[in-house]
């Protein structure tokens, strides 16, 4: 049994607000999935499944799913991070593959910019003997890209032309936060936040948030949008684990992605677009190497001179501008890449952007912390003739 | 100094020798007698073969960068994030204290430099396994 073409995103929506200061959580939530479902052409009648990660407000999806009026027969609330959202598509599939449920609905929403957020888990064993010492995801993700630079000779040119294509894309997207187009020189100039990391090199903070609905392939058929369907599936997990053999280099990716290109029965050579998840240029680089776009170490020759801008470069990446340049929702930037890649699946992407006959695309995201215990989910996604 | 507010760890029974260790500057970790393999942060079952048959181990404090991130902005700032890699085998989660951090780089030798945390009360914590470059 495989997840091959076992479900279908039939909606997709990303909230425009990036600064919320004047609603709720709960009412960003409900307007996604109100967004999603009438991209869909479905109604929160037709939801019979139910999918948010820990940070929705609440009691777990009790909370939400009593907020949103539905009457539910599945609900999951696996927690990975930001890349949750991109394992809630092949979580919900399983779901629907099983005969659980046929209208899955996933949320994601948040307000970082307008409200404190709790990001600390208390009782980690881990606590301890981390707590103290100061490790934010700038550091966390400083080491791996200090240990991949003196590894494989990557420079901080290298990883500015990440930064450097998704400025490219999001000057065509109206809601992006940061849509000037900028410059390697005006990355590798930006004040220094965590060595090697400039703040040119991190993603945006913003509220908002996004929502997708899957569906069974018998109801895709029925809606009047382009059938979208899930080809394959991976997800893994990757930490110190006891401190032996320590690296740094690579990702969880490295076995999230082949499990999900080996289910799909396609290769990274076959993708015509790649959402890779960017809470900084680092995150994209060690993900494009571990997915086999390119070998371990040649990921700063792989992305340099704009080869991630979609109309010059072999493989268009984050077309709306990523994490990097136009949306990262409550910390979480798994949802938007499930989403721009379902734009270009459909070709809704923005014109300037949009890739020619996109049919087969992959979705891929970190969530936790990259230099120390994280989670990868990996999709496929293909678009039915 | 790092002007920063070090969180005090709250030993438990799971832990308490190592805060003990520390209090005395030695840093301890585990090891595991059916596979021969070590671990750091420890736990009383082997991360590595599942065993319960662990028990503690006292390092010599010695070894060397694997990696390292200095934060440059929000409180305390600069400080020196870093994994070092023990001689015993594990890596170690860590702050690195040094007059010059720009002069810290990967694979430098650095020794163990315990340096108490802050209390939520008066006083001081337990100490906390920062390291600091060797022979000096």
């Amino acid at each position: 049994m495989s997840l091959r073409n076992s479900a279908c995103i039939a909606g997709a929506f990303e909230h425009p607000t990036r600064l919320a200061p004047d609603m709720t959580t709960p009412q960003l939530h409900a307007e996604c999935a109100a967004g999603a479902l009438a991209d869909a052409g479905l109604s929160l009648r037709d939801v019979d499944g139910y999918f948010c990660a820990t940070d929705a407000p609440g009691f777990g999806p009790i909370s939400m799913i009593d907020y949103l009026g539905l009457d539910i027969r599945h609900t999951d609330s696996t927690e990975m991070g930001g890349c949750t959202y991109i394992q809630h598509v092949a979580h919900a599939a399983q779901a629907i593959a099983m005969g659980k449920c046929s209208v899955a609905l996933i949320t994601l929403a948040g307000r970082p910019r307008s409200e404190a957020v709790q990001r600390f888990r208390p009782g980690a064993p881990e606590n301890a003997f981390e707590q103290w010492v100061g490790l934010t995801n700038h550091t966390s993700y400083g080491m791996c890209a200090a240990r991949h630079m003196h590894e494989f000779g990557t420079t901080s040119e290298q990883l500015a032309w990440i930064k450097v294509a998704a400025s490219h894309h999001a000057q065509h997207n109206p809601h992006a936060m940061l849509p000037k187009v900028v410059t390697v020189e005006d990355v590798v100039n930006s004040p220094m936040i965590a060595d090697p990391l400039h703040r040119l090199d991190c993603c945006v903070t913003t509220d908002g948030g996004g929502a997708l609905v899957v569906v069974s392939p018998e109801i895709a058929k029925t809606l009047d949008r382009p059938v979208i369907s899930l080809l394959g599936a991976g997800e893994a997990t990757k930490g110190p684990s006891g401190g032996l053999g320590l690296d740094l280099t690579v990702s969880a990716a490295a076995k999230s992605g082949p499990r999900a290109f080996e289910e799909a029965g396609v290769t990274p050579a076959d993708i015509k677009y790649a959402s890779i998840y960017d809470s900084f240029t680092i995150t994209v680089l060690m993900q494009l190497e571990d997915l086999g776009f390119c070998a371990k170490g040649e990921g700063g020759k792989f992305v340099a001179d704009g080869n991630l801008i979609s109309g010059t470069g072999k493989l268009p990446f984050n077309t709306d501008g990523g994490g990097l340049c136009n949306n990262h929702p409550m910390f979480r930037g798994g949802i938007t890449k499930v989403i721009e890649a379902v734009r270009q699946l459909r070709g809704e992407a923005a014109p300037a952007v949009q890739v020619p006959n996109c049919d087969l695309a992959v979705a891929t995201g970190i969530g936790g912390s990259l230099g120390a215990r994280h989670g990868a989910a990996t999709i496929i996604l293909e678009r039915q003739s | 100094m790092s002007a920063r507010k070090l969180p005090a760890p709250q030993p438990n029974p799971e832990t308490q020798a190592f805060w003990d260790g520390l209090a005395e500057g030695v840093l301890r970790i585990r090891s595991c007698d059916d596979c021969g393999q070590s671990h750091y942060y420890p736990r009383h079952i082997c991360p590595h073969c599942g065993s319960e048959e662990t028990r503690w181990l006292d390092t010599a404090g010695l070894g060397e960068i694997y990696s390292l991130s200095v934060m440059r902005r929000g409180e305390g700032a600069p400080f020196a994030v870093a994994y070092v890699v023990l001689d015993e085998g594990p890596a170690v989660l860590t702050n690195l204290v040094a007059d010059d951090l720009d002069g810290l780089a990967i694979g430098r030798r650095v020794r163990l430099a315990p340096r108490p945390s802050d209390a939520d009360g008066e006083g001081a914590g337990p100490n906390l396994p920062f390291f600091a470059p060797a022979g000096v």
